[in-house]
């Protein structure tokens, strides 16, 4: 296997989980219910965990003596290969619940092929992670039901969250020619084989929820590449801050 | 009821305490009980829940992944004990709205420190260290206080205190483990919330006004000064490990009373801070009101949801 190739696809994998993981813990502490922020907090935790594993995996497998925080504090942006579903911002409840559904629906399906990856480091973390991916599903595939057949204006707010998210969804699919290597060699099936699945998950939950499948006729994409919306800079700038400032040290 | 038979409700009560046994939500008790337990117990859950705010701060620019996920699940340990909390104190037949509504009026108070900003990463460190460290002291003796449901949310709490102060001591252990400009970080932080920490235990015996019967209700075992002391003697040899100077002039072992002296505390700054003008009083409850009202929205779509649900299943059942 080129570790080469292995390390992009990796980042493809781990990004998504730190910059989402990111984005739920900036909601510490501002819940709308005590119980509804402890549950973000451990999805955010979780992710983070996940991260944390995939990082020290790359780490290894470089020749650099890299860190896990190196792997995450050090990168350019156009070096980070998360989707541009999982940089939007925490604009509302609504917003939250969706992007989360939307990217854990992806996820879970993703996990259930990596389970059977002939690489036992990804297999191994992919057997933890899908416990933890099927809570976070339930968690916000309840909630968006709950918010589109609540009231309404929860029906109009979680539309509109729909309405706009919507076109970030077909990224989650994308796979570069070194992603594609990678699935081959490791015998992972592709994004592509649960495409329709996903959609069709999405549309019955969505469906239940008394909400609309938005129709589109194009879809955003560009952070899997590298080439990410102008939120990205400003997760860094956060995220990136101590190391940035007080580089070379222990923490 | 006849002032006989409340006399005999109130011997009771009170022997009850007397023999060290737990009073239960559904036990009778004296209105001024019920009154000040809701008063502290309610106080301590918005402590907790103002309290994530400025370490909540510093979750998105921890400098290392661990860092991060432990700062993450420290402060939602902080939400969990409010959760205990309110609840306890809603047996005490208050409901959680009510609670924040007095925690947003202003009308409940909550613990001064977090009215402090955290301005560095070594505050972290010293709040775990200091503020959790003072909070231990203060709530130990609670594991042990007259009513039910406060000293069994309380035995929890205190474990996952004490781990919290250990994590601030690792981080502060690590920064003067560190560079130059890392112990310069971790100075700071110390002479920063040094003495707002010693506040924490509240004013001075002769100024305190719920000492007494707090004493006789078990809500308190010892008073303000002594808690102040034990936390003093405690934390200035940590502070020597560590290689730091704790901010006070005054400070000296005295041999004959086997206690440090300290030095003069500001307690025009504790009541200033405590009248709510501190650095950020006003940011902390604006942060509080704003996740409440914006949350209203999705409250009341659950509670819609909800019985939409209750009355599908009526109709299929019934």
């Amino acid at each position: 296997m080129n570790n080469q190739n292995l390390t992009h696809y990796l980042y493809g994998l781990a990004d998504n989980a730190l910059i989402l993981g990111q984005r739920l813990s900036e909601l510490c502490g501002h819940g709308p219910t005590l119980e509804t922020d402890i549950a973000l907090t451990n999805i955010a935790l979780d992710l983070l965990g996940q991260t944390r594993s995939y990082y020290q995996y790359i780490a290894n497998l470089s020749h650099e003596n890299l860190s896990e925080d190196d792997v995450a504090f050090l990168r350019k942006e156009h070096e980070y290969r998360n989707v541009l579903l999982v940089e939007q911002p925490n604009a509302d409840f609504a917003y939250v619940i969706t992007r989360q559904y939307f990217f854990d629906v992806f996820h879970f399906l993703m996990l259930e092929k990596l389970q059977n990856s002939k690489d036992l480091n990804l297999k191994a973390i992919a057997q933890k992670s899908i416990k933890e991916v099927s809570y976070h599903k339930r968690f916000s595939g309840d909630w968006l039901k709950r918010l589109g057949d609540g009231t309404e204006l929860s029906q109009e707010k979680v539309q509109n969250a729909v309405n706009d998210l919507w076109v970030f969804t077909n990224e989650l699919f994308e796979t570069s020619k070194a992603d594609q290597t990678v699935l081959k060699e490791l015998q992972i099936e592709s994004p592509e084989t649960f495409k329709s699945d996903y959609y069709k998950i999405i549309s019955s939950t969505l469906e239940e929820a008394k909400l609309n499948v938005p129709e589109v006729t194009y879809f955003q994409e560009g952070g899997k590449q590298g080439i990410h919306s102008e939120h990205m800079g400003y997760i860094l700038a956060d995220m990136q801050y101590m190391q940035r400032t007080y580089p070379d040290m222990k923490w | 009821m006849s002032a006989k038979e409340i006399k005999n409700l109130e011997d009771i009560f009170e022997a009850k305490i007397a023999r060290d046994e737990k009073i239960e939500p559904k036990d009778w008790m004296p209105e001024k009980y019920r009154k000040t337990h809701i008063r502290q117990i309610s106080q301590h859950a918005h402590s907790e829940i103002v309290g994530m705010l400025p370490e909540g701060n510093w979750i998105t620019r921890a400098p290392s992944l661990r860092r991060k996920v432990a700062l993450l699940a420290k402060v939602q340990d902080e939400a969990g004990h409010g959760l205990y909390l309110y609840s306890a104190c809603e047996t005490l037949g208050i409901s959680r709205e009510e609670l924040y509504e007095q925690l947003h009026s202003g009308k409940a108070k909550y613990s001064s420190i977090f009215n402090y900003p955290t301005l560095t990463w070594a505050d972290i460190g010293a709040i775990g260290w200091l503020v959790d460290g003072a909070a231990i002291i203060n709530q130990v003796p609670l594991c042990n206080t007259s009513f039910g449901p406060y000293a069994r949310a309380m035995v929890r709490v205190c474990k996952e205190e004490s781990f919290h102060q250990r994590q601030g001591y690792e981080i502060m252990m690590t920064l003067c483990n560190g560079t130059q400009e890392q112990k310069d970080m971790a100075q700071d932080a110390l002479n920063r919330w040094w003495w707002p920490s010693l506040m924490m235990f509240g004013p001075t015996d002769d100024e305190s006004t719920h000492t007494e019967q707090s004493m006789k209700w078990k809500l308190k075992r010892k008073t303000n000064d002594e808690l102040r002391q034990q936390f003093i003697d405690q934390t200035v040899p940590q502070a020597d490990i560590l290689g730091l100077k704790v901010p006070d002039e005054d400070l000296k072992y005295n041999n004959e009373t086997g206690h440090y002296d300290f030095g003069e505390i500001d307690w025009s700054e504790f009541w200033q801070v405590v009248k709510g003008h501190g650095k950020c009083n006003k940011e902390r409850i604006k942060a509080r009101k704003e996740a409440w009202h914006n949350g209203e929205w999705v409250r009341e779509a659950a509670m819609a949801y909800a019985d939409k649900q209750d009355k599908r299943t009526t109709k299929q059942t019934g």
